[in-house]
């Protein structure tokens, strides 16, 4: 390209986009230019003076991280002058750094012991007594060390400008500066831990994580988080079969760094010491723990009893199982039980959408796309509490591209801040107040609509409608509400479809009508708590429940197999825009078996063969038989996420929309797994609420 | 009021009125011209304005020495955006004591000042930012200020002219950092006082991202007469490119401390014995702060030079704010650079780190020098620190502090070494510190 700008640092030819900053312009040359304040994304700070460079007929040291290319520009860093300036900054900065590397929890990670390590001098010259201020807890989650701190702003930045939360500032001035949290000694905030992530050195520490352990006794296992529908990537960091922590700090997957309180903290109720750990089955009115023997006769006996007499079975699945089990499940439930009586609790109308995008291409939205799109459309949902990666993302695009945010929704929303133009609406009347969006939208280059539960059944069609007549490419986003609603669906979790929305002939039972049911012989519940509001009619009939904790569903059922979670098996799941991840175990927990296995075991039990429960075969029956599934397996095989493709065929949808309820959960809530949580129950703000005045 | 008697050394121009019975007032103002160049400048278009301000060659007076009329240029006068003038009366530079006499003794001429800028570059809104600890002067020049709304000369269409102009007060609280103008933009805004990456200048995105004329209250003060009596009058007081005069704030060991307005120029040696007075007591000069505490201090030697900005830059100083401090022989240049290093640790805004951790680190390694407790490693350690600020900051407070310690170490390093081997200050006995 001829629009490129030459220039040369340290000799080695470069060209680089205008505009490109001479830090940037290094490192895509292979030359590393140390900083500590630069941080890719948010705002030039030029505070910790790291990254000093010669630049030939500049007299004095100029700043690589805010200095732009220019043509014919000679630029050194490798010259005893930068080295001498990289030495004073260290050496500056630990002046008043307490040198507690050994207990400190950054150590081993930290990027001022990198820096001193490469840039620093040896010794210390610095004889005076250091100052010192007391570490604060801010937040169950958060801890501050000012000592430590070495004020480069990168947490004020992101709290500000990546959350848009603007929980951090900045008090007194000089070598006493302090950061501060926003409630004079507390934090009120999305406890995201973006700060303590971003932190270099280890001034913000981590409730869950401090004084835990060191960086190299833990194995990093890169896996997704099990919470909502985001699909984040998050990197559990387990010691003893016991997960420490989770972060994002390699910016692997699609989510970069970003983590809400859920991917960061949440993972705690995998040690919950309420766990089931054992099968219980119920002997004289009482559950009791047995062995898997016992209960896989138990059940596999009933089963065939059942079958024998022609009775009635029910099955109900999970939001959060993987795609192979729910594969599995659904197999299992119409080829062994011969019933269509399988339904899950439904987030979002998926369905329907696919359904009025048959035969459209590029009409799915990826994460990605949130990010880069010019227009941004958000119906019925409070993004920042319900989907906060999302909403990461479009407050990225706003930022770095200007994208032009529109709000729909039913109360207040963090979006509002910067969107264009924002529509306070009731729920069922959005179509009609969208109409007097029409006009700006159709100006628009190309748009990326999200909605909520709010929008289903025939409002999914009409909202289609609108967006073809606005006559720009129009993406969709159909907001469901956990880690794998959508692939509950794709797989047929669903009493008139099958895997990849095939009709079936005979629909079965839905949801609530299986609850209502008074003649049910058998249910199965796979990881769902149904009973939690509803009641069971059929009082005699066989429950069994796999879970990971006796739930109220659980507490009624005859057998209880005790559930692996998210993070103890592997498989895939399909997030919120449909792209497929793999999900990594990191550690086992005794007793407990994937979900995948438990319904192996039973066919098996039962004489019945549903193929082998490895996760890695029934994904390849996945890839070959379900439509949308045929996606790149290397993509997903190296930890990347694949969009799975529209269906293009007629898609059955649902006669019942009004069953499509979204559980409207907060940051701090997560449906019956986030009781389970320490963490999330700790914060001040739990549970939240959804639009709110109060909140950022 | 006035703290000091004139001098006969003296050349009055934007002092003139000072001594004149209620010289703050209005009614004495105009009875002395005042407002004369404004009506003048009515009459020109804003490029005869700033070239009038060229030929004078006035230079910022508040310690960088920019061309005034250069800085005007770079205002982009047809920029849509809103464009302001700003005062910087931030005075806060250890020796500096003259745009608050300014302030005090002829509001008036300040706002004329500003009017005049604002014609030139097309702006209708001016603020003057008041040091904090100047709170007796925001209220007598919000008085000021009501008197020139109350007869016409602020506010809209000024005396038939069509142009309309208004001007505010806006208190500084307490921090040197914001008389950096960028700092004191974003203090101005309401934020944070930290300075501001350059570019954009203020001249093209300043206030409210607009474009702005910052300058200081002497700069503003010497417009009038500029426009009234010409650029070439005001430029043939000074020396060639240092036009005009200077005010000069005289203080520490000096018979007759003062604020004298001085052509540019003006021999330092003149000024310490002539108008001045010379030292108390007989004592012998040591040591000069050319023009405020962050200027490389002149040895006795030295002091035979012109003080304009270019001549004291050849001599590695620099004219700065007219701060002028004399130090005689009994004065501790440990203690002294102790002084200097406690202001700038305390003021130190700590956005970036060589300012930050550099002056906090000096200044008590100073401290611990000059109890006796110094080592001899110390003292070209002092030096390197300093040189590890200096040219490294974000704004140049950090300079501030570097270059006159770097000055003391290089030129007095026998009082560094009189103070080692847990040797009491040499210099304990002498009263009468210039510095407390």
């Amino acid at each position: 390209m001829s629009d490129l700008i030459n220039l040369t640092i340290d000799g080695k030819p470069v060209q680089a986009a205008p505009g490109t900053l001479v830090i940037n312009a290094a490192r895509q040359a292979g030359i590393e230019i140390p900083s500590f304040c630069y941080y890719d994304g948010f705002t030039l700070q030029a505070a910790c003076r790291m990254c000093l460079v010669e630049v030939e007929k500049t007299p004095k040291l100029q700043v690589g991280c805010t200095l732009p290319v220019a043509e014919g520009m000679v630029v050194r860093t490798d010259t005893p002058q930068v080295h001498e300036a990289r030495k004073g900054m260290v050496e500056f900065l630990l002046t008043n750094h307490p040198l507690d590397c050994p207990v400190c929890d950054k150590g081993g990670e930290c990027e001022l012991q990198d820096m001193t390590f490469r840039y620093g001098m040896g010794e210390s010259r610095f004889l005076e007594q250091k100052l010192h201020v007391d570490e604060q807890q801010w937040s169950p989650v958060v801890f501050y060390d000012r000592p430590r701190c070495i004020l480069c702003y990168r947490c004020v930045r992101v709290c500000d400008e990546g959350m848009g939360v603007k929980a951090l500032g900045v008090n007194n001035r000089g070598a006493v500066s302090v950061i501060v949290p926003n409630h004079f000694d507390h934090l009120q905030c999305d406890e995201c831990g973006m700060c303590i992530d971003i932190c270099p050195v280890g001034a913000l520490t981590s409730g869950a994580y401090r004084y835990k352990t060191r960086p190299w006794e833990m194995k990093h296992v890169g896996t997704i988080c099990t919470h909502c529908a985001d699909g984040c990537k998050t990197t559990l960091g387990v010691r003893n079969n016991q997960i420490i922590r989770g972060n994002n700090r390699d910016h692997s997957g699609i989510n970069g760094e970003f983590l809400c309180m859920k991917g960061r903290y949440a993972f705690d109720f995998v040690h919950s010491p309420e766990r089931l750990q054992s099968p219980l089955l119920r002997r004289n009115g009482v559950l009791e723990p047995v062995s898997w023997a016992e209960a896989l006769a138990a059940v596999a006996g009933k089963f065939k009893q059942i079958q024998a007499r022609g009775g009635k079975f029910a099955v109900i699945g999970s939001n959060h199982t993987t795609n192979e089990e729910d594969f599995y499940l659904q197999s299992f439930a119409r080829e062994v039980l011969g019933t269509n009586n399988i339904d899950h609790r439904r987030t979002g109308d998926v369905a329907t959408l696919l359904h009025a995008l048959s035969g459209q291409t590029d009409a799915l939205a990826t994460t990605a796309d949130l990010y880069e799109r010019k227009a941004i459309l958000v119906i019925a949902s409070d993004l920042a509490q319900q989907h906060p990666f999302l909403s990461y993302q479009i407050r990225a695009n706003y930022r770095h591209h200007g994208a032009h945010i529109y709000t729909l929704t039913p109360g207040p929303v963090r979006e509002q801040n910067y969107a264009v133009r924002s529509i306070i609406t009731v729920p069922g009347r959005e179509l009609a107040d969208l109409e007097a969006l029409r006009e700006p939208l159709k100006g628009e280059p190309e748009l990326v609509i999200l909605f909520g539960d709010s929008i289903k059944g025939e409002a999914v069609g009409k909202l289609v409608q609108f967006g073809s007549s606005l006559a720009i490419p129009v993406r969709y986003v159909c907001l469901v509400d956990y880690s794998n609603s959508r692939g509950a669906s794709d797989m047929g979790l669903a009493p008139n479809h099958g895997p990849g929305y095939q009709p079936v002939s005979e629909p079965g039972l839905a949801y609530d009508e299986i609850l209502a049911a008074a003649d049910l012989d058998a249910l199965w519940v796979v990881g769902a708590n149904p009973l939690k509001h509803g009641t069971l009619a059929s009082a005699g009939a066989f429950v069994l429940v796999n879970d990971m904790f006796l739930t109220e569903t659980a507490q009624r059922a005859d057998v209880v197999f005790p559930a692996a979670s998210a993070y103890e098996k592997n498989g895939t799941v399909t997030n919120v825009c449909g792209e497929v991840q793999h999900l990594k175990g990191g550690l086992q927990v005794m007793g407990a078996k994937p979900d995948l296995e438990i319904i192996g075991l039973i066919a098996r039990e039962m004489g019945a063969n549903v193929g082998i429960w490895s996760s890695d075969k029934v994904f390849e029956e996945i890839h070959s038989g379900v439509r949308g599934y045929n996606i790149p397996l290397p993509v997903i095989a190296t930890g990347g996420a694949a969009q799975t493709t529209p269906v293009h065929v007629r898609v059955p949808v649902s006669a019942r929309p009004e069953l499509i309820q979204s559980a409207r959960d907060t940051l701090f809530t997560s449906g019956s797994l986030g009781r389970y949580s320490k963490a999330l129950n700790s914060v001040l703000e739990a549970p939240g609420e959804l639009y709110s005045e109060k909140r950022p | 009021m006035l703290y000091n008697e004139p001098s006969p050394l003296e050349v009055k121009v934007v002092t003139k009125r000072f001594g004149l019975p209620n010289s703050a007032s209005l009614d004495t103002y105009l009875a002395t011209d005042g407002f004369k160049a404004f009506f003048k400048a009515a009459g020109m278009t804003p490029e005869q304005i700033i070239e009038e301000v060229k030929v004078s060659a006035l230079r910022g007076r508040g310690g960088a020495g920019f061309p005034t009329g250069l800085k005007w240029s770079f205002v982009p006068r047809t920029s849509p955006k809103p464009k302001y003038v700003i005062v910087n009366a931030d005075e806060s530079e250890p020796g500096t004591c003259k745009d608050r006499l300014l302030m005090e003794n002829d509001p008036h001429q300040l706002i004329e000042g500003i009017l005049i800028a604002g014609r030139a570059v097309d702006a209708h809104k001016g603020y003057i930012y008041i040091r904090g600890e100047y709170r007796y002067l925001i209220e007598h020049m919000d008085r000021a200020i009501a008197e020139a709304y109350a007869r016409g000369y602020l506010g809209k269409n000024i005396q038939g002219t069509g142009f309309d102009f208004d001007v505010y007060t806006h208190s500084g609280a307490g921090a040197y950092e914001c008389g950096e103008e960028t700092a004191l933009l974003d203090s101005i805004e309401g934020k944070r006082g930290i300075p501001r990456m350059k570019p954009p200048f203020p001249a093209v995105v300043g206030a409210w991202q607009s474009p702005t004329l910052l300058n200081n209250v002497e700069t503003l003060c010497a417009i009038p007469a500029i426009i009234r009596d010409g650029g070439a009058a005001f430029a043939a007081l000074g020396t060639p490119k240092n036009g005009g005069t200077r005010m000069i704030c005289l203080s520490g060991h000096v018979n007759k401390p003062g604020v004298y307005e001085l052509p540019v120029g003006f021999n330092l040696l003149r000024m310490i014995y002539e108008v001045g007075g010379g030292l108390p007591n007989g004592k012998k000069l040591k040591a000069v702060v050319p023009g405020g505490s962050s200027c490389p201090l002149l040895k006795a030697d030295e002091c035979d030079i012109a003080m304009d900005f270019d001549t004291l830059a050849k001599a590695k100083s620099m004219l700065g704010s007219g701060g002028t401090v004399i130090l005689n022989e009994d004065t501790c240049m440990v203690k002294f650079a102790l002084r200097i290093m406690k202001f700038y640790a305390h003021e130190s805004c700590g956005w970036c780190i060589p300012c930050r951790e550099g002056t906090a680190w000096l200044k008590k390694m100073l401290d611990r020098f000059h109890s006796g407790l110094g080592q001899k490693s110390d003292i070209p350690l002092i030096g390197e620190l300093s040189k590890n600020m200096l040219g490294r900051t974000f704004c140049p407070l950090g300079d501030a502090a570097a270059m006159p310690t770097i000055a003391i170490v290089e030129k007095f390093p026998e009082d560094f070494e009189a103070h080692l081997n847990g040797n009491p200050c040499p210099y304990a006995h002498a009263n009468e510190p210039a510095y407390a």
